[in-house]
């Protein structure tokens, strides 16, 4: 089955909705839209730093992801410029420094469309394997998690109360978010990451009552989003990358159109 | 119990205070809760009441002194403000075993003892602020805690739904064996059972029985002259029966439109 290019893609795609949409679940919650592309824009300093050292590209990105997310974390306590702003600060000038490592890097030939933007066709199976192996560890984490992730979600201050932990749950969350930036780059590029973490969770809350079912919904939704836009570019002859964000956009319009909040947080006993 | 068992102490604090950032949010606060006891805090805003808490759940270390817990202390709490967002769907069954995996009959014990049992599917989002607070109080009794932390449970809760509340804590203190600390939200009113009034501003300035404080000079000289009245006890006068479905209707004419428990009523848009 991965023997042509388009089944390579298809497979990687699904692997890696399976995985955004219910972490994506959490950056929705959480209100870390912003926070997750400031993680992805570093991917690419990630990537220019890892060719410089020779390490392994993955591992770097992982690696500048979650030092960014700690400095950022870091920044926060000193208490001076707010949050958005220090996201802006680090989000464009890890993407420009990036920008201009990939330039001094002459000996090497970097395709920068495809770190930016993706290119899902061109995964290889070792590829597959990394996004597979990567997202069943993630998911593992995440279900074996999952109530302490939650309560910290709802409440840091009850949870810490009631003997849970929230500072490890978000350390473990932002953890979490720069594996799932480090496996996906490759796929649909620095610039759109986050629309596949964001616009399925989006999606899935107006047609789910509990936390769990969200979940599920948006991992469907993301792939979904990821076979149809695929098929669509194939079609259509698109950039395989944005077809698929623009995919789960059209799902999520779809949505909108249909008033299913009326079935869900609605209470069952009377009608006023 | 027996009476003449002295009652389990489940924590002590002895002269703890937090400072943070070069600033002493609260010293020398010297408190113990035993089990079957109403502890309430008082004081104004930035006086060291929830730093207080805090301190009581654990979630500040005390810089300064000691705070001494039971082994295995098991501690249900009740927030402030408790927001939760939309993007979050959350039904109140699930709230419930947001800390804990509880079994169905569980939850709907704990729900029918707040007389909350019919909001079991509904979203939190949904619930007025009576309700939303009856719920949080279920969540935090079915873990069977030992000490209950309600820090301003009747804030932003229309006048029969304190009424309600207030029983609800009562009953609590009765039925259980669990000790209760209360953060009050109005400096002249406590509940009448509370054993130990504590009253804070940045360090404890009295503290005795709601009777003893109420006349303390300490506490006329910092707050008498606020509202131009004394501590007021929340009392239990009887004066009104409770329905079948929770809701307290008054028995007299003039409380009548007070003690209105309208459950269906107030719902909050979001």
């Amino acid at each position: 089955m991965f023997g042509d290019f388009f089944s390579r893609a298809l497979v990687a795609g699904v692997g890696l909705a399976a995985v955004t949409g219910p972490l994506g679940c959490f950056v929705v919650w959480r209100r870390m839209a912003y926070f997750g592309d400031t993680m992805a824009h570093s991917a690419l300093l990630g990537v220019a730093l890892s060719i410089l050292l020779s390490v392994n590209v993955t591992l770097g990105v992982f690696a500048v992801a979650a030092l960014v997310a700690g400095a950022l974390l870091l920044l926060q306590r000193q208490n001076t410029l707010s949050t958005d702003a220090l996201l802006g600060i680090l989000s464009h000038s890890s993407l420009a420094v990036g920008l201009v490592i990939v330039g001094f890097l002459t000996q090497v030939r970097i395709d920068l469309m495809g770190f930016l933007f993706g290119d899902i066709l061109a995964v290889s199976v070792e590829d597959i394997a990394i996004i597979y192996g990567g997202g069943v560890a993630i998911l593992a984490i995440l279900v074996l998690n999952w109530r302490p992730l939650l309560a910290a979600t709802v409440s840091p201050e009850l949870a810490e109360a009631e003997g849970l932990r929230p500072e490890v749950s978000r350390i473990i969350l932002m953890l979490l978010m720069a594996s799932v930036i480090a496996i996906a780059m490759k796929l649909v590029g620095v610039l759109l990451i986050t629309s596949l973490l964001i616009i399925p969770a989006a999606t899935a809350r107006r047609l789910s009552a509990t936390p769990e079912m969200m979940a599920v919904v948006a991992a469907g939704l993301g792939v979904l989003s990821v076979v149809g836009g695929l098929f669509g570019s194939r079609t259509w002859d698109t950039a395989s990358g944005p077809s698929i964000v623009v995919m789960a956009l059209a799902i999520f319009l779809v949505s909108l159109a249909v008033p299913t909040s009326r079935l869900f947080g609605r209470r069952e006993h009377n009608g006023a | 119990m027996n009476a003449l068992t002295p009652k389990e102490t489940l924590i002590t604090l002895a002269g703890a205070g937090v400072r943070s950032g070069g600033r002493v949010l609260v010293e020398g606060v010297d408190l113990a809760i035993r089990r079957g006891e109403i502890v309430t805090l008082i004081g104004p805003n930035g006086s060291g009441k929830s730093t207080t808490a805090k301190m009581v759940t654990g979630v500040l270390k005390p810089s300064m002194g000691t705070v001494n817990r039971k082994a295995g202390l098991t501690i249900g709490y009740v927030p402030q403000k408790l927001s939760i967002d939309w993007t979050l769907p959350l039904t109140v069954e699930r709230l419930m075993t947001l800390t804990g995996r509880h079994a169905p009959e569980a939850i709907m014990a704990a729900l029918d003892a707040v007389g909350a049992a019919r909001l079991l599917k509904a979203a939190v989002q949904e619930l007025s602020g009576g309700e939303f607070q009856r719920v949080l109080f279920a969540r935090a009794m079915i873990r069977k805690p030992d000490l209950l932390v309600l820090d301003e449970p009747v804030q932003g809760v229309d006048f029969s739904g304190e009424v309600a509340l207030y029983q609800l804590i009562r009953q609590i203190r009765d039925t259980t064996e669990a000790g209760i600390l209360m953060i009050s939200h109005d400096l002249h009113v406590v509940m009448a059972e509370t054993d130990t009034v504590i009253c804070l501003n940045g360090h404890v300035c009295c503290r005795g029985t709601p009777n003893a404080v109420k006349t303390s000079p300490e506490y006329l000289r910092l707050f008498g002259d606020r509202a131009g009245s004394a501590l007021a006890l929340y009392e239990h006068h009887h004066d009104h029966e409770h329905h079948d479905d929770g809701c307290v209707v008054g028995t007299h004419g003039e409380h009548e439109h007070d003690h209105h428990h309208g459950h269906e009523g107030h719902k909050h848009a979001h």
